[in-house]
């Protein structure tokens, strides 16, 4: 039956022994307990992506993001010089939020020479000082140097904007990576600036979300559709071609024939007319010799490399594109799905409608995962069965939420540490 | 009256009233406000020049379009939409997807 070799161990998850291979229960994707940790544990921790270089084009662009699992709200600003800074999105004075325009839960963004705010009129400089004070000499030996913006641990891996909400992040953004993730240095993620964004306030943990866009051994039972009824098998599985993790990251490569190169009749005649669909445009613009992180178990029929990027981002690696997705906790069983398709900016008009087709089936397929999930979150709440089996295929399933665990436990070590 | 559409789609005139539409957002809220037989019409008429139409559009700079072919391209985004219930659910929604929604927030143009 399989399609693709196994590991000597005789399967993947045996190739990770410290995984065990019993069942595993998602207490963790509905738990209020749970969720509390998993805020300080991992999202004050963990290096979290929140935006692109090339939405901060010129000096003084600045976006906001809202993180509802942190309780806190981040301003992101290139700054004279060039670089990019976070801060807290907050006034020193009497704390009103910084920069936001009409509803204060919704992001926002622009392009300013300073940050001033709305109630008294204070004003930041780019790089967070304070530089002006309404009425200064009505205060008591206020000292502006004291009175800056509140900064955030922030770095850049290729053109990734990272925040760390740690006092002081454990490890650099480089380590925390690890080299599996630095890897995929040098791919070009700068040339894929045409993006088509989506968002959705989902009915589901985090974490569940996560969970379907790492395994594809759903995809025949949840996404039959993927293939048109005519050549549709019922009995067909789902086998992925190579797995690998590395600290609290994985990734999966798939592989085998592509649909453009399969018989018509695995197209819909949508697909076969915009020559593009399901799984992006048949053909891209060369990107040149890929970075050597791509496609790591060296498949010669490579299809796409998924990346999950903990804790809470997956890259989708197609023919000369990549879809990124963030799911961002907004309760312990709802979260904000934010994705992107990003491509080389369209040349001709041929090439747009290349991109808008695959940027609807995505959409559908995604509605499928979506709509079913509320169902999983539902059912799981009854706090009935805590021993779920997971199948070799279902691995990083089982390794995410052990990473969670890990990091997790290793949080409660550290605050009973301190308290002894 | 001039029609919307260029003279030699001038056919699928009586579609652009309802299928010109600039953003997907607009797509698809007519598309889910849409019969299946309004949908297989539009469809069904149009697919055998989807071809030449993106071959007409495609003739042009992408960010020169005249009016017209822009219409069209218009009209060729919510064939692509309209493919999605006639060629693959069979329903104006997507089949399974309960009560979710994905709002696409930003988009190129055209």
């Amino acid at each position: 039956m399989a399609r693709w070799p196994k590991p000597v161990e005789g399967s993947w998850t045996h190739h990770y022994p410290a995984l065990g291979s019993g069942p595993v229960s998602f207490r963790d994707s509905y738990s209020p307990e749970f969720y509390e940790l998993e805020r300080a544990a991992i999202f004050k921790r963990a290096w979290l992506t929140i935006g692109r270089v090339e939405d901060l084009p010129r000096t003084g662009s600045y976006f906001t993001k809202e993180l509802e699992v942190a309780k806190t709200s981040i301003v992101v600003v290139r700054g004279g010089d060039g670089s990019v800074r976070a801060f807290h999105n907050i006034c020193r004075h009497r704390g009103n939020k910084l920069a936001w325009t009409d509803y204060p839960k919704e992001e926002t963004a622009g392009t300013c020479r300073q940050f001033t705010c709305k109630y008294h009129g204070w004003r930041y400089d780019l790089d967070g000082a304070l530089r002006f004070v309404q009425q200064e000499d009505e205060f008591f030996n206020l000292d502006k140097n004291d009175y800056g913006l509140v900064p955030v641990h922030c770095d850049v891996w290729n053109g990734f904007i990272f925040v760390n909400l740690d006092d002081e992040p454990r490890q650099s953004l480089r380590e925390f990576l690890g080299p599996m993730v630095t890897a995929l240095d040098g791919y070009p993620f700068d040339k894929m600036t045409e993006r088509y964004e989506f968002r959705a306030a989902n009915n589901s943990n985090w974490k569940l979300f996560a969970d379907a866009f790492q395994e594809y051994y759903h995809v025949p039972a949840l996404h039959p559709q993927q293939v048109p009824p005519a050549v549709r098998n019922p009995e067909a599985g789902f086998e992925c071609a190579h797995f690998q993790l590395d600290g609290p990251h994985r990734m999966t490569s798939t592989g085998g024939a592509r649909r453009w190169d399969l018989a018509p009749e695995f197209q819909y005649p949508i697909e076969r007319i915009c020559r593009s669909g399901n799984v992006g445009p048949w053909e891209c613009p060369d990107i040149g010799d890929p970075p050597v992180g791509i496609n790591p178990g060296r498949l010669e029929s490579w299809g796409i490399d998924n990346f999950q990027i903990f804790p809470n981002v997956e890259i989708l690696f197609y023919r000369g594109w990549y879809l990124w997705y963030r799911y961002w906790p907004t309760s312990p069983s709802t979260h904000r799905f934010e994705a992107s398709l990003c491509f080389q900016p369209a040349r001709t008009v041929r090439e747009r409608i290349e991109h808008e087709i695959a940027a609807v089936m995505f959409k559908e397929f995604a509605l499928q995962d979506a709509g079913m999930l509320g169902g999983t979150q539902a059912a799981l709440e009854s706090d009935l069965l805590h021993e779920f089996p997971l199948n070799d295929q279902e691995i990083l399933v089982r390794h995410f939420h052990a990473s969670v665990a890990e990091w997790v436990e290793r949080f409660r070590r550290d605050a009973a540490g301190s308290l002894a | 009256m001039t029609g919307r559409l260029p003279d030699a789609f001038a056919e699928f005139e009586r579609f652009a009233g309802t299928w010109c539409l600039a953003t997907e957002a607009e797509r698809y809220a007519v598309r889910r406000g849409s019969t299946m037989a309004d949908m297989i019409e539009f469809h069904d008429a149009f697919l055998p020049r989807l071809e030449e139409a993106i071959e007409l559009c495609n003739a042009h700079a992408l960010g020169e379009l005249p009016e017209e072919v822009l219409h069209l391209l218009q009209l060729v985004y919510s064939m692509i939409m309209v493919a999605m219930s006639v060629e693959i659910f069979s329903q104006p929604k997507t089949v399974d997807s309960a009560d979710a929604v994905l709002v696409r927030v930003g988009e190129p143009t055209p």
